[in-house]
């Protein structure tokens, strides 16, 4: 699905984020990179979003370059990938319904459809009864999952998790990690980046460890091992 | 919403229409002073009325004089006074001068508007043939050629006003759509939150600019109902205030009458202005 082609990063100060990185991604495939802050799992994730592009090598999405998509035509890309953050990123005066809603408005989808798929959706990630609650009214596993949410409701084809799990405490964390294994399990690519130790022993996928922008290992059914 | 963004424009816009009405009043004015042209022979103060009467009957028979308005000393001072009637000062220092300074006059029409120049040439020869030579003429000035100065000036006054206005509403144009932009690029800082989340679940271009879009343009539309809200009120005190110089042209007649033209142009230049300022606004700040 996705094949990295000795993608490196160089930033103008010399920094080296990636260097000659080289994988594939596999359909319906639940991967995980581990590794040290700096190690480049985050570099990595935004060249997927097209946020980023490399220095030097191809980064390609079904055998089309990510990097060499028209402008004006990135938007619909981004719509086939779905993403969450360490920081959620909701919108504080939307409610959960309404955060969820907006990923749909954005892709242009009707009314009636926004109406029966967003409260379908939010009762996947368990927060059915926390509908209308604005962010600030939920808990950090709970906003989470509202970000969860917002990222599938369009059925991407992949889902892009820059450590999810960063900000919440174990439970939390068990229970995200629950929720990304079920929509893994329904057909969906998850690309997660990580440095719990937990959360990847105990999906044993396959675990890709970076260390200082290269490839050190890439385990089928890794462990967490740094 | 942004007050600044709309009162700026409304002003620039404000001038754009002032300009216009101000080069249909000028053009009017030019107009009626070119209707107006005719001959004015003012007489010296010591002309004798039989002297003048005599004039006269020699003029009326002549076949290019249309008609000879006789205005005797006291007629003359009376409408002097009319005129002046809200200028203390230059009423006070004419009684201070105790005697009536104004000479009489004749206001002659020709029939055709080719003929003045020979008219006020026989004015000057003429009277110098029927006065004793000894005797000094009677009339003091002719003042065709006057008018003629006067046309040519306002021509140049419409030239230049012209250009002044083009140059001012061009500048305050400018400073309306940059205000305009710094509002817009305001508004995008504000909203980058949402913007950034737009961009991650893949929002289109124009859905992310059409906003921002419509608000400037929102904003020069204002701008342009307001200023042609506040022309009326400005189109009117200028009529007034400009009475005793220009009488007869009512420049709010004027406007009202033209609303529909006046308003139109002040809304298209208002969409125009909002659009292509927070159009480059969103180039330049909103990085997608």
């Amino acid at each position: 699905m996705f094949t990295f082609d000795k993608v490196s990063k160089i930033y103008p100060n010399t920094s080296t984020a990636l260097s000659e990185v080289s994988f594939k991604v596999k359909p319906k495939e639940f991967i995980s990179f581990v590794g040290h802050s700096g190690a480049g799992k985050t570099t990595l994730l935004k060249m997927i979003l097209a946020e980023e592009y490399p220095s030097a090598g191809e980064v390609l999405f079904e055998n089309i370059n990510i990097h060499k998509i028209r402008r004006d035509l990135i938007p619909e890309y981004r719509r086939r990938i779905g993403t969450i953050f360490q920081d959620f990123r909701l919108l504080p005066a939307k409610t959960a319904y309404e955060n969820v809603a907006f990923a749909m408005e954005v892709a242009g989808k009707a009314d009636d459809v926004i109406e029966s798929d967003v409260p379908e959706v939010l009762e996947l990630v368990g927060l059915a009864d926390k509908m209308w609650n604005f962010p600030h009214q939920l808990s950090g596993g709970e906003q989470q999952r509202v970000a969860i949410a917002r990222a599938i409701i369009n059925q991407p084809d992949v889902l892009v998790a820059d450590e999810p799990t960063g900000n919440l405490d174990p439970i939390n964390t068990y229970d995200i990690v629950q929720i990304l294994k079920k929509i893994n399990d329904l057909g969906t690519t998850v690309i997660l980046a990580t440095h719990n130790k937990g959360v990847v022993d105990f999906l044993g996928r396959r675990v890709i460890t970076m260390e200082k922008g290269r490839v050190l290992r890439d385990d089928l059914t890794g462990k967490y091992s740094l | 919403m942004s007050f600044t963004a709309v009162f700026v424009s409304a002003i620039a816009l404000f001038i754009v229409g002032a300009v216009i009405i101000g080069n249909a009043f000028l053009a009017a004015s030019l107009t009626e002073i070119k209707d107006k042209v005719d001959v004015n022979v003012y007489f010296l103060t010591t002309a004798s009325e039989a002297d003048i009467l005599n004039l006269k009957k020699r003029l009326d028979s002549l076949p290019e004089i249309k008609s000879v308005e006789y205005v005797n000393r006291e007629e003359a001072l009376r409408r002097f006074v009319a005129r002046n009637s809200g200028n203390s000062l230059l009423l006070q220092s004419l009684e201070e001068l105790g005697e009536n300074p104004l000479g009489a006059t004749f206001n002659i029409k020709a029939n055709e508007p080719g003929q003045y120049a020979s008219i006020a040439d026989f004015l000057d020869k003429g009277t110098k043939v029927t006065m004793d030579q000894s005797e000094p003429s009677i009339i003091d000035r002719v003042n065709y050629s006057d008018n003629k100065i006067v046309i040519e000036r306002l021509k140049a006054l419409l030239a230049g006003a012209d250009k002044l206005g083009f140059a001012i509403g061009l500048t305050l144009i400018i400073m309306a759509a940059l205000v305009t932009a710094s509002t817009i690029r305001l508004a995008i800082y504000n909203f980058r939150q949402e913007i950034s989340v737009m961009r991650l679940v893949g929002a289109g271009n124009n859905f992310i600019r059409g906003p921002f879009i419509i608000s400037g343009t929102l904003y020069g539309l204002m701008g342009a109902i307001l200023a042609g809200i506040l022309l009326y009120p400005a189109s009117f005190w200028v009529t007034v205030a400009t009475a005793t110089f220009f009488g007869g042209i009512d420049l709010t007649i004027y406007y009202v009458s033209n609303l529909g033209q006046i308003f139109m142009v002040l809304l298209l230049s208002g969409i125009l202005l909002g659009m292509v300022s927070s159009y480059l606004a969103v180039r330049r700040y909103l990085s997608i």
